[in-house]
């Protein structure tokens, strides 16, 4: 057992693990279940969260390496029940539609929006390539992640 | 160039709620992380399940050795088939034939298949023991290609057959089922072999459409226990009510004391219909007194259910104007070791294949047939795909032969409105020609500069049938909930069923709250498939609604003191004494305090569902492609599909389903495929099994909608879901084959296959 500490969704933890703990068996454990795990290999996206704002697939990554870092995964996203403008552009567009991959399309749009906040649609489809979808096709997709970046302050 | 038909204006905005695009009933839920998915489920006392997998495709089990698993720490329990038949359980399930047992009796019939389940504290300590069980076989001759399968000689699957239990897809040639054939389906009328004496043209070929992997993002998993001897499972299934009855078979008990609970899925499309996994993990709920969770990885869904493949034989005859004369079709569907749903995929294949043209001639013979491989069943759309390919390509290849336009070709020949295309079935409730034109209009048929265009169409009998029940209660407050047993898979069921009620109530959408997929707690319904929901469904969400409004004005007139017919239906409630009442001032009225008003909806195969299908699931959809001449890498460039739904309730949640399902069969268009080397699948996880990504949209997309109220479920609507799919694989072999002067004939048309087919004709050329 380890002790590590983090910020998750903007709060202090300290926690116990084992040193093969995966970082989504860490968040899953701690009530956190909108983070997915699907293909479970790096390759679907379904378990995207930030860390230090960069998107990582949390099914690979040690718990331990979220060490003395900030986390964000979909639940602290929205701040004072305010949906933050990609989930209000998610639900607008009918950007989804099982909602497995949902939580990790919107953080993986976050980190492309943090760091380009007005792409162009070919960058959005380019940035979002590790990020599978069976359901909608991605075109509703593309277009709730340009909606949110026009609805950006 | 002909209307786009996106709807009648007028006629729209005879409806509130019902055409809107309403925001989806679960969506702060699925963009928060909030929504539940039985993934996400835990109960106090819990423990993990693992399966242990077969190693071999054909063997018997002479023994398990289980002593190190068991003394590994946290282990509870390593349990085998035999454990369940010594403890009185029945193993095998299926809603048509009940061979497919839980875990492996006896022997095992394709490598991955289930053959001992370890319960442990936890999973990593499941998974740890699992690998100390050691199974001993002894091989038996496996046979994985399915025409080897029909051959005389070959390793037989199943000597003895499993108790006939459902009778979808059986009702052709059961008494044949000799060999290694699971089913036969058979469609036949006229003098097909005088037709093909005197056609002007026979185009004759060899088709072959791939097994697929459906991918449902969540992969099955479920989490049973046992409460006061009831049996209460939540799984990832589409037709809860479905696997209630397989699960109370196997447990003997009644239906009342299994329930069975589908909270969100992750995906469905058809790879969650019927039985999974449900069976063994309530097996090791029962043997072990705890509650069981069991989730298979996405590697282990692929070795729990895949989708039939297909290998066609036919031969289509025209005259000089290029009218059908006759088809013939044999098909051989392979169908993997156990029966699960391909009876119903064979009969549909066989009903499809031919497409809804007027064709005075017609054989058909398709088999489904065991072989030892991954068990096949349902995925979007079945039966539809595996068939057109030979049925639309050959309509193409005899265009090309005629010097006849294959718009044209086709416009002769499709069935009309009100026309039969399968005796005794429902007439066609579409325009197909006009929907064909719009299709092609958009296009750009024929295509210029490099870009070549496929299309086709089908008109499919989904295999939905119409058992359907709801329930609605109405608030004193003036608000409503609906109670359903279709299970919301991301198609948007909530939704539309929720805009339903608020349309038939005269309610707002934030009145109507909706309880869904719980057949504890739920009306019964038989499937959420076949894009059966909103057509069947709705209907029964409609007639509750009705039944609701009658009780509230039978309680008005007890409380007016008037008869009943003097109480009329009010927007949001009822007009009596030329008054309007809300229906909370009913109810209280008649309560004196609190209260609720229960209306019940049922439909069934009789009064606008009397013929079947339902409805005719349309497919009308194409592509315009290039082709690199050099790697043989095929590129859509536009998708276009006409979604011919009567009316869409929802229109945004049509095109989705619409994009969707096109975008998967581009999928299988292209690239996707189970392969088998040798008694192994080579690419059983999602790296080598690759899927549609974002790169891999079209630039172009045209959704369109057509909308002629045709339809016999709410307001004139009919199915959506599988349509825009079926037609994909022969539009984009259509495609490529204009593009480089040889139809490919086997899909997926890989880089590799078309770069072989345009050697093969260089070579051709050359000689």
């Amino acid at each position: 057992m380890r002790q590590i500490s983090l910020r998750l969704n903007g709060v202090a933890r300290t926690v116990e693990i084992e040193d093969q703990v995966l970082l989504v068996e860490l968040v899953r454990s701690l009530g956190l279940t909108g983070t997915k795990v699907s293909c479970d290999t790096e390759v679907c996206g379904a378990c995207t969260v930030l860390l230090d704002g960069r998107p990582v697939s949390a099914c690979t990554t040690l718990a331990l390496e979220a060490d003395g870092r900030s986390v964000l995964t979909i639940e602290g996203l929205a701040k004072a029940n305010q949906l933050h403008p990609l989930q209000q552009a998610f639900i607008d567009n009918f950007a989804f539609q099982c909602g497995f991959c949902t939580p990790g399309m919107i953080l993986a749009a976050k980190a492309l929006l943090d760091e380009r906040p007005s792409p162009t649609a070919e960058e959005v489809r380019r940035w979002m390539e590790g990020n599978i979808c069976r359901c909608t096709g991605y075109q509703s997709i593309v277009d709730a992640v340009l909606d949110a970046a026009g609805r950006r302050p | 160039m002909p209307a786009r038909e996106d709807g009648d204006p007028v006629e729209r905005t005879r409806f509130r709620v019902a055409g809107t695009e309403a925001r989806r009933a679960d969506g702060v839920a699925k963009v928060t992380g909030a929504a539940r998915f039985t993934v996400d489920l835990s109960v106090p006392g819990m423990a993990h399940a693992v399966m242990v997998r077969s190693t071999r495709a054909h063997a018997r089990i002479l023994g398990i050795e289980r002593e190190a698993a068991e003394r590994m720490p946290g282990v509870l329990a390593v349990l085998a088939g035999a454990d369940l038949v010594a403890a009185g359980l029945h193993p095998y399930y299926g809603h048509v034939v009940l061979d497919h047992p839980a875990l492996a009796v006896g022997s095992v019939r394709y490598h991955g298949e289930p053959v001992a389940l370890v319960v442990a504290e936890t999973k990593l300590q499941a998974a740890e023991a699992a690998d100390l069980v050691e199974v001993r076989y002894e091989d038996l001759p496996a046979v994985i290609d399915a025409d080897e399968a029909l051959r005389p000689g070959a390793p037989i699957l199943h000597h003895e057959r499993g108790q006939r239990v459902g009778d979808e897809g059986m009702d052709q040639g059961e008494g044949a089922l000799e060999g290694n054939v699971c089913a036969i389906a058979r469609v036949q009328w006229g003098d097909v072999d005088a037709a093909f004496a005197k056609a002007h043209l026979v185009v004759e070929g060899e088709y072959r459409y791939p097994m697929l992997y459906g991918y449902a993002m969540e992969p099955y998993n479920a989490l049973a226990f046992f409460d006061q001897g009831d049996l209460v499972v939540y799984s990832t299934a589409q037709h809860v009510y479905m696997v209630r009855r397989d699960l109370a078979r196997m447990f003997d008990l009644p239906l009342a004391r299994v329930r069975v609970s589908a909270p969100y899925v992750g995906g469905g499309y058809g790879t969650k219909s019927y039985t999974k996994i449900e069976g063994a993990c309530a097996m090791a709920a029962h043997l072990t007194g705890r509650a069981v969770k069991l989730d298979l990885s996405v590697e282990e869904a692929m070795l729990t259910t895949r989708s039939d493949s297909s290998h066609i034989r036919c031969r289509s005859a025209f005259d000089r104007d290029g009218l059908l004369l006759a088809r013939e079709f044999d098909i051989v569907l392979n169908s993997g070791a156990y029966t699960d749903n391909s009876p119903l995929v064979n009969s549909k294949t066989a009903n499809r294949c031919f497409g809804p043209y007027r064709i005075p001639s017609l054989r058909v013979v398709s088999r489904s047939v065991f072989t030892n491989t991954v068990p096949a069943s349902s995925l979007r759309g079945f039966g539809a795909p595996q068939g057109n390919i030979g049925g639309e390509l050959q309509m193409d290849e005899a265009a090309e032969k005629l010097g006849i336009d294959p718009v044209e070709l086709r416009l002769r020949n499709l069935a009309g409105p009100g026309e039969a295309i399968l005796p005794g079935k429902r007439p066609l409730d579409a325009d197909l020609r006009e929907d064909l034109r719009c299709l092609v209009a958009s296009l750009e048929w024929p295509g210029t500069g490099g870009v070549s265009v496929g299309f086709g169409v089908s008109a499919s009998d989904a295999g939905a049938y119409p058992t359907s029940t709801a329930a609605v209660r109405i608030h004193a407050d003036d608000s409503a909930t609906l109670f359903t047993g279709s299970t919301e898979l991301g198609q948007g069921s909530r939704t539309v069923l929720c805009q339903i009620v608020a349309e038939e109530l005269g309610l707002s959408l934030e009145r109507v709250a909706i309880v869904g997929g719980d057949t504890g707690v739920v009306p019964y319904e038989r499937t959420t498939g076949a894009s059966r929901t909103t057509t069947v469904t709705g209907r029964a969400v409609q007639e509750a609604c009705r039944d609701a409004r009658r009780r509230v004005r039978e309680l008005a007139a007890q409380n007016e003191k008037v008869d009943v017919a003097a109480v009329e239906d009010a927007p949001a409630g009822v007009r009596v004494k030329d008054r309007e009442r809300s229906y909370g001032e009913v109810i209280e009225g008649w309560f004196g305090a609190g209260g609720e008003v229960l209306g019940h909806g049922s439909v069934r195969r009789g009064e606008g569902f009397a013929q079947m299908p339902p409805f005719w699931e349309i497919g009308c959809s194409g592509v315009r492609l290039s082709v690199d001449r050099e790697t043989g890498v095929a590129r859509v460039e536009k998708l276009v599909t006409v979604g011919d739904v009567g009316f869409a309730i929802n229109p945004a949640l049509v095109h989705g389903q619409d994009l969707g399902a096109a975008t998967m069969g581009m999928g299988a268009a292209l690239r996707e495929e189970l392969v088998y080397e040798g008694e192994q699948l080579v690419n059983p996880n999602v790296v080598d099994y690759r899927v549609p990504r974002f790169s891999d949209q079209p630039p172009e997309i045209d959704l369109m909608l057509a909308e002629r109220h045709d339809g016999a479920g709410p307001f004139g609507a009919k199915g959506a879901g599988e349509g825009a799919g079926n037609t994909i694989g022969s539009s984009v072999a259509a495609a490529i084959g204009r593009a480089i002067g040889v139809f490919p004939h086997e899909l997926p048309a890989t880089p590799e296959r078309v770069w072989r087919l345009l050697r093969e004709r260089d070579e051709r050329a050359r000689r």
